[in-house]
């Protein structure tokens, strides 16, 4: 079989299958006796028609960018991170601990801070999962997704139990005040009022140009792909397995605990329960769906910010369709680009060869 | 007790009239541009014990698994008891009455003997009355062949040679009438492969075939009745073993080929780059593989090492080049102490001055996915730019000068390496590991794979290597390329080097022996049929005493 040529896996493979999960979404949408065109239409207005929904739409990318570039980072070095969940909802304490223990100070030092404590706590908690692989051989498959719950579980305690101030009834920590907070964009933008897109998206927009940067133009990222591709080759050029393995674990933590700064410092200004609330899942889907280069993982984030807030929109608009059947079509999205995302591969690949030698001959 | 040692008069009668109960006629098979088997005839006979000899690569493995329906032929006949067959598939195999115990077993290890025999081989949906049959049989098994194995054991709780026995009973359980054995003693104690042995004597007197491959010609002697040799895919000859000697078997496998020519002077030896002591290499498993090996290589020397595969050649390639721990022992280089240890060894040995063509190209020495340029500083990624930026134009400069002067085609520096052919990708690994300008280099299987043109040139690279004063360590399981390059060579079994010769006298024969081990046994008598001669040393015995669950896995075949 010869390989598709590399627009039609980075562009035509990926586009036809959003296509055809929206296809099968419109069959769903069809089934409940309401008009899929007319959704599309609401969809795409929710997320870019006005203002505010579109700063939305650029919030939630920022999200499944950092999420996405967690998951890409470490597929490179062969490893399936699943734990950016995880990872970003203990990012949130760094964020917020640094946050409360400087309340009150300018954003414009706290926001570096915050990303270098919030970075430190989320590559804290890849960290033990890559050593445990290095060291043991226990697959961080396993062990990130059970460090998800342990976070889960951990958060929850500390949130309810030690962070929450006396006398406040939700399980929240206190407020960081509104000079400390990082600035959202409506405050320079007028475009965006009402919505939580912060400076935290334009960190997003670096992270993709330096992970870029990092993974083909630098002698680590060399080595890290040659982990990934090959680690007899990469042991055979001295490369160690175990040290990589962990430093590319804990830059993955690194990546997912910025979600915390954008939702965190950025939009609540304090630490609530599940507050990642899914978007360190969603970046699996945006890794595999942007092929684990920045150009997809940027792009299939956008997707998704659309499919978020305008999914928001739409059920606020069509009764017709509830939550349950946006998130039908987020995750038939998922299902297409993620665990079906090669399903085309090889009827493209024939199709193109075939008509190769037409087009071909020079 | 008489039948385990049989007669020359026994063996002449079983070989001289019996009919065949395999018969292949004009088989052929080609991967890719590798003619595996070369138009191949073979007749083996009902209630023999025949033994196929040949080097690693030589196509027993391919053929035998033509036989069991792994691979279908490209062209040629297979006659099962006179009938022509055609085996798809190892069920089908198995209908017929072929059995095979594989190298590495095929068992489920949490199951035990009884579940492990009947899986696949269940009459019905219900377990019960197959494994109460199943039960009946295996203690009849036990009873006529001495293959006694407690059904309700679980295997990861038996000993290697347990396991084996239960793939030869899985085997008989299904009626198996022919047995192939692929190299069955190589994962076995001495003490166990003397049980196979009996074992297997049991089966031929109950009228079983068996095929045995192997290359120790020790185990030929003693338990065949005729032993076909194969060499470079191609059938050379079958004999009866008691008509032949281990010399004359050793002469066939490797054949008197004319040696390449190789324009080479005298060496001049200067001092000592590389210096290995007492090393002991462990394998993947935690067996030693290499066992207490000391040598040195002088500067402008080609120190050849020459060995059947498997004898810890690779292990002993991969410990120097920092890839493998090493369990005891000292290598130094230049006078100094390499120290190898954790998984960036190979890091330090190449600042030490160590370069390193593996043996395994495609697995080890290139990531394959990568294009040519990328392939072109594995190892040496961090003399490219000088902070963490990877410079890319001067890997490309140097991808493009070594394309340039070792005629590496197509000269096209961004392809993917794999789509290169196996003699320009080892150009691409020689031209990197001899570019940098090494102390030392160690190269294995230089020319595995690599067509005619290639091999000249490489050889000339090595020796060119050599003239310039390098040490040179060359490790191949070619016999020719050894006598032809080496200025000395160093012979090893089993991990051990057994020998020292000079390419210029050694007799073929003689490295022959030495390489298949039989030197033990003098050349040209034969040990009493039926068992084993002894050839443990002391060293080897203390390191299996050491390694009780010994596993080869090894064998690249």
């Amino acid at each position: 079989m010869t390989p598709l040529p590399r627009w039609a896996d980075v562009v035509l493979l990926p586009l036809l299958n959003v296509v055809l999960a929206f296809l099968v979404g419109g069959l769903i949408v069809l089934a409940v006796g309401q008009n899929p065109l007319q959704a599309v239409g609401i969809m795409l207005y929710g997320a870019f028609g006005y203002g505010s929904g579109f700063g939305y739409t650029l919030y939630y990318t920022t999200d499944f960018i950092f999420a996405g570039l967690a998951v890409s980072l470490a597929y490179h070095a062969g490893l399936f991170n699943i734990g950016p969940e995880g990872q970003a909802y203990v990012g949130g304490l760094g964020v917020i601990l640094i946050g409360l223990a400087l309340n009150g100070t300018h954003w414009a030092i706290v926001f570096p801070l915050m990303i270098i404590c919030g970075g430190a706590f989320g590559a804290l908690w890849a960290f033990v999962p890559g050593y445990l692989q290095a060291k043991r051989g226990s697959h961080v498959v396993i062990t990130t997704i059970l460090f998800n719950f342990i976070a889960t579980s951990m958060m929850g305690f500390l949130i309810s139990r030690v962070l929450k101030p006396v006398g406040v009834n939700s399980d929240e920590s206190a407020p960081l005040e509104a000079i400390t907070r990082v600035p959202q964009l409506r405050t320079f933008i007028e475009l965006f009022k009402n919505s939580p897109v912060n400076l935290t998206f334009f960190l997003a927009i670096i992270a993709l140009v330096f992970i870029y940067w990092l993974i083909w133009r630098t002698k680590f990222g060399y080595a890290v792909r040659a982990l990934g591709q090959n680690p007899v080759a990469a042991n055979y050029a001295g490369i160690s397995n175990q040290k990589m393995i962990m430093i590319v674990m804990a830059m993955s933590g690194v990546l997912a605990a910025m979600v915390a700064v954008n939702n965190v410092g950025g939009v609540q200004g304090r630490l609530i329960l599940n507050f990642v609330n899914g978007a360190g899942f969603v970046g699996i889907a945006v890794a595999f769906m942007g092929r684990g280069h920045p150009v997809g993982v940027g792009l299939s984030a956008l997707l998704f910010g659309i499919l978020y807030q305008g999914g928001q929109e739409l059920a606020f608009q069509m009764p017709g369709i509830t939550r349950e059947m946006i998130v039908t079509i987020q995750a038939l999205v998922i299902l297409f680009t993620g665990a079906m995302g090669d399903m085309l591969r090889a009827p493209l690949a024939r199709l193109l060869t075939r008509s190769e030698p037409a087009t071909g001959a020079k | 007790m008489t039948s385990l040692h049989p007669t020359n008069a026994q063996r002449s009668e079983r070989t001289a009239a019996a009919p065949l109960a395999i018969e292949l006629v004009g088989i052929n098979k080609h991967f890719g541009p590798v003619h595996a088997n070369r138009d191949i005839h073979l007749a083996i006979k009902r209630g023999t014990v025949h033994g196929i000899v040949g080097e690693n690569g030589a196509g027993k493995s391919t053929l035998m698994s033509i036989l069991y329906g792994f691979y279908t032929a490209d062209s040629g006949e297979i006659r099962v008891n006179g009938t022509p067959a055609t085996i798809t598939d190892s069920r089908h195999a198995l209908a017929l009455g072929i059995g095979m115990v594989h190298q590495h077993f095929m068992l489920v290890d949490n199951f035990s003997v009884l579940e492990n025999v009947v899986l696949g081989a269940e009459d019905s949906a219900f377990l019960a009355p197959t494994l109460t049959k199943a039960r009946t049989q295996l203690k009849a098994l036990a009873r006529d062949y001495g293959l006694e194995v407690d059904p309700d054991a679980i295997i990861e709780n038996l000993s290697v040679g347990q396991q084996q026995r239960v793939e030869i009973l899985k085997a008989l359980y299904r009626g198996a009438e022919t047995l192939i054995l692929d190299e069955p003693t190589g994962v076995l104690t001495p003490d166990e492969a003397d049980h196979l042995f009996r074992i297997l004597g049991k089966l031929r007197e109950e009228g079983k075939t068996i095929i045995l491959i192997t290359h120790k010609l020790r185990e030929i002697m003693a338990i065949t009745d005729e032993v076909s040799v194969m060499r470079q895919g191609a059938m050379v000859k079958t004999l009866t073993t008691k008509d032949t000697s281990p010399g004359e078997l050793a002469e066939l496998m490797v054949g008197r080929r004319v040696l390449l020519r190789v324009e080479k002077g005298p060496a001049s030896p200067g001092k000592v780059l590389l210096d290995v002591e007492k090393l002991v290499v462990t394998d993947d498993f935690k067996v030693p593989r290499v066992k207490g090996v000391s040598f040195q290589v002088r500067a402008g020397e080609i120190v050849g090492i020459a060995g059947v595969a498997g004898n810890g050649q690779s292990e002993l390639l991969e410990s120097i080049a920092g890839m493998r721990d090493q369990l005891l022992g000292t290598i130094r280089l230049n006078g100094e102490v390499l120290s190898l240890e954790g998984d960036d060894g190979a890091a330090r040995a190449r600042a030490a001055g160590l370069a390193h063509v593996p043996e395994d190209r495609l697995r080890m020495g290139l990531v394959t996915t990568f294009s040519e340029w990328e392939n072109t500083i594995l190892g040496y990624q961090h003399s490219y730019g000088s902070g963490p930026g990877l410079d890319i134009a001067k890997a490309r400069a140097t991808a493009e000068e070594y394309i340039k002067k070792f005629d590496i085609r197509p000269p096209n520096l961004d392809l993917k390496t794999a789509n290169f052919s196996g003699g320009n990708q080892q150009k691409i690994v020689l031209a990197r590991e001899m570019e940098r300008n090494p102390d030392v280099l160690i190269v294995g299987q230089p020319t595995r794979g690599v067509d005619i043109g290639a091999i000249e040139f490489i050889h000339n690279q090595i020796i060119k290597m050599r003239d310039a004063g390098k040490a040179i360590l060359l490790v191949s399981v070619e016999l020719d390329e050894i006598r032809s390059l080496a200025d000395r060579i160093l012979v090893i079994f089993d991990g051990q080097i057994v020998g020292e010769a000079d390419p210029a006298t050694a007799d073929e024969t003689e490295l022959g022996l030495l390489m298949t081990g039989s030197h033990a046994t003098e050349v040209g008598t034969v040990s009493e049929p039926g068992t084993l001669a002894p050839h443990e040393t002391p060293v080897q015995q203390t390191l299996t005493q050491m390694s009780p669950q010994d596993n080869s896995g090894k064998d690249p075949n």
